[in-house]
């Protein structure tokens, strides 16, 4: 749970890369989605946790995914960072360095030009490896790219189409 | 009724693993009344216990003890922790396993004669050739319903054969089909058929798929023969001054360890934990670990060329509805060292779900290139390239110098050089793959890296001469008469088919040798 919740004073708008919004409020909240989505955070600020949020998105952008599902991502981080300080030292530096490079303010071309410059970094690797596995292991994602996840309960596909491709000539 | 043996009943034979190999033995043995304790590290896990779930498969059973990589293959770079993927559980790799079960041709056992000398290669021809193995593969198929033998129909197309079988028509392939699985298309031996899940990889949730889980190690069990003991890590094979083999201290559930007494040892941990366990066996009567007064063991590891094409279209495919791996095209497979290399190698359609596809697809990557192919998951169709790699004495298992277990025994190490021949047939492999899929309107192709080896063999290979390899033509080792080796770590080489039909068919040959050999006293 957060440790407190800041009042709207430190609220920042700002543009992502793929357009969303993510909405800061300093202190421990991030509030994304144009205010449909909010996280507290446990050991990174409101305003770190947004910033790797935007790494996040920068790192494997999908314009249809709202800002929740890496939000979920950075949210576990936070989780594990509140029980380990050197990978909170290292999420901290991760987001310091973006900051520094008004990470938020730039186009998606000019926020992966300096993701490559980090790559080799240990908090980009941290996030990124979250993410494979956060992004892509979530049902709600993909149901967006078209993978139909667990079958067994439903049969199988024998009868759901398990051949039921039609545009090839001749097959 | 599941048999109990004593620690100290010195008449069994105790099979180390519960796989393809150590599976497939010790019901053979039962069957035939011979007493067997089957020892095997990972835990028993029931048809009920899958889920179609990729990475929740993947933490439950695979084999996740500490290992380490070297040598220039790409794996050591994006899995360096994680150089196999093989199961630890009651049926080992045969809970994942995708079925595709193919017979070796004729010259892949004889390939130092058919290929001549290959620099940097250690080749050699099986002690034994086709026409011998030809009863055993008959009775491997038969026992696993292998469709396209004994009269069992084929698999029916999903969509992902059908944009491979469309593409190789095209491209003038002749020998294509749903291929040789080990997967019931008709309800056989009381396992019923194949729904098209499409989970292969996870655990087959209606049993259609062979897996000795719920074929072999029950059928052994009802024989009141045989003893499983599961969550049970062998960690050393113990010998008597004569140099026989004697008994295997294992650790059980709790970490508490025993000694089970044996008549008979035979080794089935897969070609990693096989080589490393004779190796943890080092005494000073056999210092160089057991088994190995040619210094062969653990080397020659072998993992097949592999790679994999995916391709995107501009309309739906659904790759992942129904089998994993029912596709195959055969017309590469032949040795034509005009093509810049020699042996051949198999395309067989393969489908990744979103979750093994993020990771897979081009370990490591990241960006909008990255999310791009992704977003074409739903239009994409893939293919696995296996084809046979020269065997390197470089290439092996070591222990390592300090990295130590949950048991204090050394880690082992896994070492691998690609072959020149492995590159050049890889990259002819890679083309042939994106042509196929662009010869019916792929819009991109992808040639995705060697995922962590699912064909592990040749760390205790055959030979004819004591000198040149581990074990003789019956996977007995030359050094000790009642110790043996009954996985794919017998392989000399490697073919360019998936191992596991002649993995259990050598099973069930030395199944017959065991007990002939026990019979007349002479082990
Ligand atoms: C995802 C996947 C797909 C595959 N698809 C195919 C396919 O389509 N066709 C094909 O031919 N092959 C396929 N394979 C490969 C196939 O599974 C293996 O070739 C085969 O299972 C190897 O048999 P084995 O007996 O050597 O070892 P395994 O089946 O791996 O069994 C070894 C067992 O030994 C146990 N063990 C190891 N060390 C010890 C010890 N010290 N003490 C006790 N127990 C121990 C392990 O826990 C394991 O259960 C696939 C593999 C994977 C992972
Ligand atoms: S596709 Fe067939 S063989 Fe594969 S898991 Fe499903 S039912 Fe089993």
């Amino acid at each position: 749970m957060a440790k407190s919740v800041m009042g709207r004073r430190a609220f920042l708008a700002t543009t992502s890369a793929a357009g969303a919004m993510v909405l800061v409020a300093g202190g421990n909240l991030v509030i994304g989605g144009n205010g449909a989505w909010a996280m507290s955070t446990k050991a990174l600020t409101g305003d770190e946790a947004a910033m790797l949020v935007r790494m996040a998105r920068a790192t494997y952008p999908h314009a249809m995914l709202d800002d929740s599902i890496y939000g979920k991502v950075i949210h576990g981080l936070d989780e594990k960072a509140s029980a380990d300080p050197a990978l909170l030292r290292s999420l901290q530096e991760g987001a310091a360095a973006l900051k520094e490079k008004k990470f938020e303010t730039l186009d998606a071309a000019g926020q992966e030009a300096v993701l490559k410059d980090i790559e080799g970094s240990a908090p980009f690797q941290t996030v990124r490896g979250e993410c494979v596995v956060g992004i892509y292991n979530n049902p709600d994602v993909w149901k967006v790219l078209g993978y139909e996840g667990p079958s067994a309960e439903l049969g199988g596909y024998i009868n759901r189409g398990f051949d039921d491709i039609d545009w090839l000539q001749d097959a | 009724m599941a048999a109990k043996f004593e620690l100290n009943d010195d008449s069994v034979v105790v099979v180390i693993g519960s796989g393809a190999g150590g599976g497939t033995l010790s019901n053979e043995l039962a069957q035939k009344g011979v007493k067997v304790v089957l020892l095997e590290a990972g835990g028993r896990h029931e048809i009920e216990d899958f889920s179609n779930d990729e990475w929740g498969m993947f933490s439950q059973i695979s084999w996740l003890d500490k290992r380490t990589t070297s040598g220039s293959w790409r794996v050591a770079k994006d899995f360096s922790g994680l150089p196999a993927w093989i199961v630890k559980a009651v049926g080992g790799s045969t809970v994942h396993w995708a079925g595709a079960s193919l017979r070796f041709q004729e010259h892949e056992f004889r390939v130092k004669s058919a290929y001549g000398d290959i620099a940097g290669a250690n080749l050699l021809d099986w002690p034994i050739s086709l026409a011998e193995m030809e009863p055993y593969y008959d009775r491997a198929e038969d026992k696993m319903g292998v469709t396209g033998t004994h009269g069992i129909p084929r698999l029916p197309g999903n969509n992902n054969f059908r944009v491979l079988a469309a593409g190789a028509k095209k491209l003038g392939y002749k020998d294509f089909h749903t291929g040789n699985m080990a997967i019931n298309s008709q309800p056989r031996d009381g396992r019923g058929a194949c729904q098209q899940i499409g989970f292969c990889f996870q655990g087959c949730k209606s049993g259609a798929k062979w897996s000795t889980l719920y074929t072999e190690i029950p059928k052994g069990e009802t024989t009141g023969n045989m003893e499983v003991r599961p969550s049970s890590q062998a960690l050393q094979i113990q010998h008597n001054d004569s140099g026989k083999v004697t008994g295997v201290l294992y650790a059980d559930k709790d970490g508490n360890q025993h000694v089970q007494k044996a008549r008979v040892v035979a080794v089935a941990g897969n070609s990693i934990e096989s080589p490393r366990l004779l190796l943890n066996s080092a005494s000073a009567k056999f210092p160089d670990g057991l088994a190995n007064s040619s210094g062969q063991v653990g080397r020659n590891y072998m993992r097949h060329m592999t790679g994999s094409v995916y391709a995107i279209f501009d309309k739906p495919v659904h790759m992942h509805r129904g089998t994993t791996m029912a596709g195959i095209i055969k017309d590469e497979a032949e040795n034509k060292p005009e093509r810049g290399f020699v042996g051949g190698y198999e395309m067989e359609t393969l489908s990744l779900g979103v979750p093994f596809m993020a990771a897979f697809l081009d370990p490591g990557a990241w960006g909008r290139d990255f999310s791009s192919a992704m977003e074409g998951y739903a239009n994409m169709a893939g293919m696995w390239l296996v084809g046979e790699d020269m065997p390197q004495e470089k290439n092996a298992i070591t222990l390592h110098a300090t990295e130590k277990d949950q048991y204090g025994l050394p880690v082992p190490n896994v070492h691998f050089d690609d072959h020149p021949n492995d590159i050049a047939m890889r990259e002819h492999a890679y083309k042939q793959g994106s042509a196929v899929y662009e010869a019916v309107g792929a819009v991109q192709t992808f040639r995705t890296p060697p995922y962590p080896s699912t064909h592990n063999l040749g760390t205790n290979r055959m030979s004819g001469k004591a000198s040149d390899g581990v074990v003789n033509k019956h996977g007995q080792t030359h050094d000790i008469a009642n110790l043996f080796i009954s996985d794919g770590s017998q392989f000399t080489t490697g073919a360019a088919e998936n191992p596991t039909l002649t993995i259990v068919a050598l099973a069930i040959r030395q199944a017959d040798y065991i007990a002939d050999k026990m019979g007349k006293n002479e082990i």
